[in-house]
């Protein structure tokens, strides 16, 4: 039982760190993805089914797509593969020392926090409870989740289409 | 394969043969390997029969081609051409592995193989036959899907890969197609969930069980959402396995190869293989989605074990592929996308209705069973026709001024 | 240290990486992943709790779906936001967007 976890979580954190140390975009979006798919396993691992899929549908299938689009789109097409420039010092510094303060105070909160009770097994939720979950008591999310995504849609097209006042925009 | 725990009574002789086999070679391991030998055997059989059906589907559609064009197709290789697979095997694997200089070495490696493994992962929900399922999900419909939208991930990383321009324009131009029909085809299928109201695959097989008038199968694609979907399933499957009239990304005629370009021998096999993989698994999800999966066509045919039933439509359906890439012409890249979102969308969207419209009215007998079915008809042809005459308008018909 | 305590400490690890790319780089899709891996780090949470906590319901699960709908919107739009910036500044490098700084 552990011994998957294991495996997952290192693949994860190893494909998402070394992702975002690579200078070459391409490959720290396709090691994300690797990264995405380990949290997909991860919850298979813990027995959410149908979650798991989704994260692979969303994550792999679709923003996956969205991002190595959107990297290509945004290179100008002679240095397509020249490394990306190495971030300054004090950037870097600060960055680090951002992040490693925060985990300090998740590890610390996190291993001196005693947890008590919690279930041996994986609570059991089939498909179809999910769906009368969604379509009860959920109901009004679900319409709202439904209205977020019809109007990210159309803000993303709005947004990144070429303003029609100036055809001759070479983009 | 696990059996399928709802079959209490012992299945005949012929239906229990595959799984009587496989518990006699698991017979002679010891206990504790047994788990992992089981899930070996399920994936050995898989690869074996679905490398055999590639292997003969290839030849199947040179000469079935051939046929079409008024010309015999292969065969010098073993009788009629039998041996022409293996011959065909042998020269992807013994030609030479070009690989461009300036390509990134792992990707280009690693596109192919994350190609095939996952338009393999498919096979594993499918219910071949009524104790044959080789894994039991409870998402299994949402599990095959999610394998399928990850191949377009390896279509990029092969046109990436290969920093070769016409190779990266024709990678995206693949993933705009791929997008594009993923749309449909997930909307297509959502009214088999909605009815069956379950999207494990052996529940939606369930679903289609029993007789109408004591005759008639109660597969989906006998009723008009149903049809409609299966319709729009198998339009979107097309593009989806990069098949002839959508085999835009690799029009050999008109473009180099498209993102294959800088592939050759065994790994240009290999994408070869993927497409033919993922043109049998969306067949066997058509078969198992709308044409009642591996259940027989007539009550007194039920005495056939159901995984030759599920065969025998699976290859219907794939001739049917091969049959449509002989008729049609390719299609252009406006026109292929104008398709999509400007027709299948909408009409699979319409059919959502159609199937909500179907579910509610369950109840209805008598004269009002034939209303139901007249509403339904309405709902799904009246739109069917507007749109079509709408896309089409201006495009036809076609005047000849110099042949008449 | 009980599984629950691994789930966090991986969730935790997954949250800083993310945390520290988008304080360090300077690319704009960068750190819109960065931005994605956190909130990932925040899904894992909750089924981790889900699946490890003492409580009752399927909340936990209900809500990452919800979750993942919101990060593809953001996701979609994020990304538009990056092309619009190229448009403007041929590059997407973000201390070059000062165009509003006041």
């Amino acid at each position: 039982m552990l011994l998957p976890f294991i495996i997952i979580a290192s693949l994860t954190l190893a494909s998402a760190a070394v992702a975002m140390m690579l200078r070459n975009l391409i490959h720290s979006a396709l090691l994300l993805v690797l990264s995405w798919t380990g949290i997909a396993g991860f919850y298979l691992w813990a027995g959410a089914e149908f979650v798991a899929f989704a994260q692979i549908l969303v994550y792999v299938g679709a923003i996956s797509m969205v991002v190595l689009f959107a990297v290509l789109l945004t290179r100008p097409a002679r240095d397509v593969d020249s490394p990306l420039p190495a971030p300054t010092v004090i950037r870097l510094a600060s960055g680090l020392m951002g992040g490693a303060m925060v985990a300090s105070v998740l590890l610390t909160a996190i291993l001196a926090t005693r947890i008590t009770g919690g279930r041996a097994h994986a609570p059991s939720v089939t498909v179809r409870d999910l769906g009368a979950l969604l379509a009860g008591p959920h109901a009004a999310s679900l319409l709202a989740a439904g209205v977020i995504l019809t109007v990210a849609l159309l803000g993303a097209i709005i947004i990144a289409a070429p303003s029609p006042r100036n055809p001759e925009d070479p983009s | 394969m696990s059996a399928a725990p709802m079959v209490v009574s012992p299945a005949p002789l012929l239906e229990r043969l595959p799984l009587d086999l496989r518990d006699a070679v698991l017979g002679l391991l010891p206990e504790s390997l047994r788990w992992l030998a089981s899930g070996l055997i399920t994936i050995l059989v898989l690869l074996a029969v679905f490398g055999l059906l590639f292997a003969y589907l290839t030849l199947a559609e040179r000469k079935l081609l051939g046929r079409v064009q008024n010309r015999p197709g292969p065969n010098r290789t073993g009788w009629f051409g039998l041996l022409q697979p293996f011959a065909d095997a042998v020269k992807a694997l013994t030609k030479e592995d070009v690989v461009p200089r300036a390509a990134d070495q792992v990707l280009h490696y690693l596109a192919p193989v994350v190609l095939v493994a996952l338009s393999l992962m498919g096979f594993a929900v499918i219910p071949f036959g009524r104790l044959l399922v080789p894994v039991e999900l409870d998402a299994a419909v949402l599990y095959f899907f999610a394998a399928g939208a990850a191949t377009e991930l390896a279509v990029f990383m092969a046109g990436w890969a290969s920093r070769n321009k016409y190779s990266l324009l024709a990678a995206m131009r693949a993933l705009a197609q791929l997008i594009s029909y993923e749309l449909p085809l997930l909307l297509s299928f959502v009214p088999v969930i909605m009815l069956a109201g379950t999207l494990s695959t052996t529940g939606i097989v369930a679903a289609q069980d029993g007789w109408r008038f004591g005759f008639i199968p109660h597969w989906h694609i006998l009723t008009p959402w149903g049809f409609a979907g299966f319709v729009i399933f198998m339009i979107a499957a097309f593009a989806e396995s990069n098949r002839s009239p959508f085999d835009l990304p690799e029009a050999e005629s008109e473009l180099i190869a498209g993102h294959l370009t800088e592939y050759s021998g065994f790994k240009y096999a290999l994408f070869f293989m993927a497409e033919y993989f993922g043109m049998c698994a969306l067949s066997a999800m058509a078969v198992t989605l709308f044409l009642g999966g591996w259940r027989a066509p007539l009550p007194f045919l039920e005495f056939i074990p159901s995984y030759l039933w599920f065969g025998l439509k699976l290859i219907t359906l794939l001739v049917g592929f091969i049959w449509v890439r002989a008729t049609m012409p390719r299609l252009r890249i406006d026109q292929l996308t104008r398709l999509a979102w400007k027709f299948l969308v909408p009409l699979s969207l319409i059919n959502l209705g159609t199937a909500a419209f179907w579910s509610l009215t369950t109840t209805w007998t008598g004269p009002l069973y034939l209303a139901r079915w007249a509403v339904a008809l309405a709902i799904v042809i009246i739109p069917f026709v507007t749109l079509g005459r709408q896309l089409s308008a201006g495009n036809g018909p076609r005047t000849y001024r110099y042949a008449s | 240290m009980s599984p629950l305590h691994l789930c966090l400490l991986l969730s935790a690890g997954l949250f800083c990486i993310g945390l520290t790319a988008a304080l360090c780089r300077g690319n704009a899709i960068l750190v819109l992943l960065g931005i994605e891996l956190m909130l990932n780090a925040a899904n894992l949470n909750f089924i981790a709790f889900w699946r490890y906590g003492s409580g009752s319901g399927s909340t936990g699960v209900v809500f990452v779906l919800f979750s993942i709908a919101v990060a593809a919107a953001e996701a979609a739009v994020g990304l538009a936001l990056v092309i619009a910036v190229y448009r403007h500044q041929r590059n997407i490098r973000l201390q070059e967007a000062t165009r509003l700084k006041g």
